[in-house]
């Protein structure tokens, strides 16, 4: 009796493990769009967070992906994949459905960033190590052309690279002072246009979010340079020349990024490089409107996707802080401290919050963008750059 | 990688032996070897990498900068290099922090 019970209660067990097996092999995966996930870049580990901004939570960490010690990203036009610059020449798409690695390559000695072309074919890499550009395909990551950044100094570092309507890339030389706008719409070989003159050490540049205006920051000289895309002959176009009223620049103890840089309503907000300012500038003149004291050299200021306030952080040594610019004014409105290197910030979507790197704290906080008060705090390894997949419908992003 | 305080005393020990003329050599560093390790990793890192092969700034391995004394680059460290985005440190670290830094990236075999 009591053996053929423990027998029935065994071949019950075992039913049910088949049974839950079965279950669970036949099981679709759940189905859910990539609309409201990200990647949170971990400096230190090569590695990367695929988080889901809605949940406020980390779905999975993903490991494997070379010296992230300066990463940033990209995106499928369907916001599956993330395709990851690293500082190693390191290009790695990474599936986020699956929080996998779906291919890697290693394509240059050092690089600084990317960009993914309009149509959503074509991956194109900033190298500095050797100078030029490379692009590949965005679904194998076969090479599709390599574009060396040749001047006669030699091969130059490139920077600001970023994608323009009609399958364009533009992107600048740091050493020669020049732009490019490399064309791949038409068949075979691509169509480069080089600019020279632009301004000594161009270092970063972004394009407006309409793909019309490519504007180019000089770290050499006190100046930017603007390229209207709209018109016919191209003519870059200096502007802000002279505005640090010819006195000395402070240290820059990190460079500052334009990729993200503002858009806010009428202006363009952009970081004065070796003075303690953000400065304002009308978007179509391109004439200063005016400058806001800041508490540091500024590294970000990535506008609230409403454009009315902007978040600033800073270099070292004073990288604890965020300001918040209201940009009808250009007054500070909010200062945060949020602990040791703050390295990054990304608005959702529609900017309802936005969530900050804390490097040194290995947290991610995540803030409400009204009210500032925090909502979470996500655990993560040294972490720097923060994407969002909603980035994949942007140009320039 | 060796402990951080057991790389510290061979640096000291090797500044020291191999410049026991300079009187800035044998200064103490006024901060902690960890907290410069990290400047080094993480701040100069911004441009030179974190794991010192470079970016915007040149490649900082051992191997690269080999002849060059740690007083030459502790000079660089403080003054910078005009006409380069290389900025003087001397308004945050001291004399002996650059030193030190210069030591330590002169023993570092890289990763």
């Amino acid at each position: 009796m009591t053996g053929l019970r423990t027998g029935l209660f065994a071949l019950i067990a075992l039913a049910g493990v088949i049974l839950a097996a079965g279950t669970t092999r036949a099981q679709t995966p759940e189905l859910r769009g990539t609309g409201d996930l990200g990647i949170v870049i971990e400096r230190a580990s090569g590695s990367l967070l695929v988080i889901d901004t809605s949940q406020r939570r980390t779905i999975a960490r993903v490991e494997g992906l070379g010296d992230l010690s300066h990463a940033s990203a990209v995106f499928s036009p369907d916001a599956r994949f993330a395709y990851v610059f690293g500082r190693d020449g390191g290009l790695t798409k990474v599936d986020l459905l699956t929080a996998s690695i779906a291919q890697r390559i290693v394509q240059a000695g050092n690089s600084i960033g990317g960009a993914i072309s309009d149509d959503g074919n074509l991956v194109a890499v900033a190298n500095y190590e050797p100078g030029g550009i490379k692009v590949f395909d965005a679904k194998s990551l076969a090479e599709v052309a390599d574009i060396p950044a040749a001047w006669h100094g030699g091969r130059s570092k490139t920077i600001g690279l970023e994608d323009a309507p009609g399958r364009r890339f533009l992107f600048s030389l740091w050493d020669a002072g020049e732009t490019w706008i490399a064309d791949f719409s038409g068949p075979g070989e691509p169509q480069v246009t080089k600019f020279s003159g632009i301004g000594k050490q161009p270092y970063d540049a972004l394009i407006t979010g309409d793909g019309r205006y490519y504007v180019a920051g000089l770290f050499g000289e006190d100046g930017l340079t603007v390229l209207d895309l709209w018109k016919t002959p191209l003519e870059p176009r200096r502007f802000m020349r002279g505005y640090g009223r010819g006195e000395t620049q402070l240290p820059v103890y990190k460079m500052p990024h334009l990729e993200s840089w503002a858009v806010a309503g009428d202006c363009l907000v952009l970081p004065a490089v070796g003075r303690h300012e953000v400065l304002w500038v009308d978007m179509r003149s391109f004439e200063e409107v005016g400058r806001t004291a800041v508490h540091g050299q500024p590294v970000f200021a990535v506008a609230r996707p409403d454009g009315r306030q902007v978040w600033v952080n800073f270099a070292h040594p004073h990288n604890d802080t965020i300001q918040v610019v209201d940009s009808p004014t250009g007054k500070i409105v909010k200062e945060l401290k949020l602990g040791p290197a703050v390295l990054h910030m990304e608005f959702t979507p529609r900017g309802h919050e936005v969530w900050v790197s804390v490097r040194d704290s290995n947290l991610v906080q995540v803030y409400d963008a009204r009210t500032f008060e925090k909502k979470a705090d996500i655990e993560a390894n040294s972490p720097s750059g923060i994407f969002f997949a909603a980035r994949a419908h942007k140009m320039g992003l | 990688m060796p402990s951080v305080a057991r790389r510290w005393v061979w640096l000291a020990g090797l500044a020291m032996i191999g410049s026991a003329s300079s009187s800035l050599a044998l200064a103490e560093p006024a901060s902690n070897p960890a907290a410069l390790e990290r400047l080094v990793r993480q701040d100069c890192g911004s441009c030179h990498g974190m794991t010192l092969k470079g970016g915007l700034g040149p490649d900082l391995r051992a191997s690269r900068l080999a002849g060059r004394s740690p007083e030459t680059l502790s000079q660089i460290i403080l003054d910078g290099v005009p006409g380069t985005a290389m900025p003087p440190w001397r308004p945050l670290i001291s004399e002996a922090d650059a030193l030190w830094i210069a030591n330590y990236l002169l023993a570092e075999t890289g990763e």
